[in-house]
């Protein structure tokens, strides 16, 4: 039986292959309850990686929305899709899928994104709840004008959780 | 899988160190994006007819199928491809290797599989290209390869080389994938090749099991 295939990095040339024009965009901006999750990935010196594409992935806006979004870094290391507020589902917090790719990450990061103003469904969350305070509040994103901020810190004090499957 | 590997510059200030938390309930990480057919145009997969000239170098036909690890193929899947020309040069303004651009070649191709999880592009055959990362350091030649699978957590992104290539052992970024490596290598295809037009390269691309299939 064959293992799976080994993962290698993006490298710094896939915006040749990788970003959409409507990649960051889920929902459309401005309609009906969409909100922009945005920020920025750091390495491990707090420096800005331009060189990078953040992938989210939720599976509740209706159609035509995918719930698929993907944004490639800009100069500055930031990064912004347009989607709408997942619903929570059981015991799980609203949250949205995220894989991080970059020159220099041999795979994909996971990690997930969750909500700052849904405090009561983060202190239930199955996962959340099982982290230090510290690191769990990697996972969480600040809301803010229009939106949510949330910075994705590859390495170093900060460092955001990353999952493994 | 250890995302640090000094050798591979890169990785020294990017890869995370913190161990990795195995999610106490995999939910949203089971099911992933799919209804692909708006983001592939026909003829998408042919790299070579995406100008009005054909692009230099050595034609090809690159083939395979998108498996999960026990083998069930993944139909229906987008593939995407991306490369540099056939003289080492990506269409891209971070690309400086003094090689020339082919007005005929973007190096960007898209598919979605077929019932048994099959594709097959058209292109030419990448150049080797040097890059900072040692002295007199080359990639060996390679196409990016992105898939999805049924799964966002078996979202795969990687490279596929040709077999044979002399290159192998100087690159990191190839010996990363340390005793799977060789898991990145095409065979030559002899039956898939067309006469007087195209030789061809087989390579299957394994995902991993759905976490639910786990244990």
């Amino acid at each position: 039986m064959a293992s799976p295939t080994p993962p290698q990095t993006v490298g710094p040339f896939f915006s040749i292959g990788l970003p959409w024009d409507d990649g960051p965009e889920v929902v459309a901006r401005g309609s009906d309850g969409a909100i922009a999750l945005r920020g920025t990935v750091c390495d491990g010196e707090g420096a800005p990686v331009p060189d990078a594409i953040v992938e989210t992935w939720q599976e509740d806006p209706p159609p035509p929305a995918r719930g698929f979004g993907r944004c490639p870094t800009d100069g500055d290391g930031r990064w912004q899709i347009v989607t709408r507020k997942p619903a929570a589902a059981g015991d799980e917090a609203p949250h949205v899928a995220v894989a991080v790719f970059a020159r220099g990450l041999l795979d994909r990061v996971p990690t997930r994104i969750y909500f700052g103003d849904e405090e009561q469904a983060n202190a239930a969350d199955p996962l959340l709840s099982s982290l230090e305070p510290d690191r769990a509040a990697t996972l969480i994103a600040a809301a803010e004008d229009g939106g949510y901020r949330f910075d994705i810190h590859l390495q170093g004090d900060r460092e955001t959780v990353f999952f493994s499957f | 899988m250890e995302l640090l590997y000094p050798d591979y510059k890169s990785t020294r200030l990017r890869a995370p160190r913190r161990e990795r938390i195995q999610l106490p309930r995999v939910s949203t990480e089971l099911t992933g994006p799919a209804l692909w057919d708006s983001r592939v145009a026909p003829g998408d997969h042919d790299l070579t007819r995406q100008h009005d000239g054909e692009p230099l170098g050595e034609r090809i036909i690159v083939h395979g199928r998108v498996l999960e690890a026990g083998g069930r193929p993944v139909p229906e899947t987008l593939v995407e491809v991306w490369q540099c020309n056939a003289a080492g040069r990506y269409r891209h303004q971070g690309d400086q290797h003094p090689a020339p651009l082919d007005p005929n070649f973007t190096g960007l191709g898209r598919c979605i599989t077929g019932a048994d999880g099959s594709f097959a592009f058209v292109t030419v055959k990448p150049g080797a290209y040097p890059w900072g990362n040692h002295h007199n350091a080359w990639r060996p030649a390679h196409i990016h390869f992105s898939v999805f699978g049924r799964a966002f957590a078996q979202r795969l992104v990687t490279q596929m080389y040709f077999p044979g290539d002399p290159l192998f052992a100087q690159d990191p970024i190839f010996n990363s994938a340390g005793a799977d490596a060789e898991r990145l290598v095409a065979a030559f295809d002899l039956d898939r090749t067309e006469p007087e037009w195209a030789l061809a390269y087989r390579w299957d691309v394994v995902l991993a099991r759905t976490p639910f299939e786990h244990g």
